[in-house]
């Protein structure tokens, strides 16, 4: 039986060691368990902010479907996916998946997969906005992107 | 038929969601597309690189050669950065 994935969009923060907490609280059969954090990252110190925009309904299905997709392909014990949308600051969290399973190998491939298919697939889109100068840019898809979700075809 | 915009493809467009009555000779996404682009200047600018643009049909990604059908809600935004 696969397991059901815990999935949630929302524009609060997450704790990702209650998240993991969550997955092995009271059970004996979890062996291993990956636990992947995304964060708003600012390397050249003029970032803001980045504003997640999102599209409801099809940001929670897609994560849905490509939870689903992983727990088919992987023997987990428990899968979640937390994705935050709205403005978030440099240093704050953005993306969380939690992969829970027997073996370590189970663990770190479905967290992998999400990843690269949530970069891909999921409505969420990237926009820039930068302290001193008040600009804003969409960031643009990466081609290494698609080339990463295309390993797991 | 009710049409969604996002990212950039909305700020060009200039609105979030409207709706749109359909030529019958408009069968799919990519006519849909065609027939957007000749509404006004913000639609063709929206537009312009039609490479850029990703569809949903119904909260599902499809490509612009699928049928319109019966689906209710169409989406048009760009490649996804999101994670």
């Amino acid at each position: 039986m696969t397991v059901t994935p815990l999935v949630r969009v929302q524009a609060e923060d997450f704790d990702a060691k209650a998240e993991a907490e969550r997955l092995t609280g009271g059970r004996k059969d979890v062996g291993a368990l990956v636990s992947f954090t995304g964060l708003c990252r600012d390397e050249a110190g003029t970032l803001e902010a980045l504003e997640l925009e999102h599209y409801p309904g099809m940001a929670e299905a897609e994560l849905t479907r490509i939870a689903q997709d992983a727990t088919a392909r992987w023997p987990l014990t428990g899968l979640t996916v937390i994705h935050r949308y709205g403005k978030i600051p440099p240093g704050d969290n953005i993306v969380l998946v939690v992969a829970a399973s027997s073996h370590r190998r189970a663990a770190f491939e479905a967290a992998d997969f999400l990843m690269d298919y949530l970069k891909t697939k999921a409505p969420f889109w990237k926009k820039e906005h930068f302290a001193e100068t008040g600009k804003t840019s969409w960031v643009e898809a990466k081609d290494g992107d698609d080339k990463d979700a295309a390993r797991w075809t | 038929m009710n049409i969604r915009y996002f990212a950039w493809v909305r700020e060009r467009v200039g609105v979030e969601e409207e709706t749109i009555d359909v030529p019958a000779s408009v069968a799919t996404v990519a006519d849909l597309i065609s027939h957007l682009k000749s509404l006004d200047d913000n639609h063709a600018a929206a537009f312009e690189e039609e490479d850029a643009i990703r569809v949903a049909l119904d909260q599902m990604h499809v490509e612009p050669d699928a049928i319109l059908g019966d689906a209710s809600e169409v989406a048009f935004f760009p490649p996804m950065t999101g994670g």
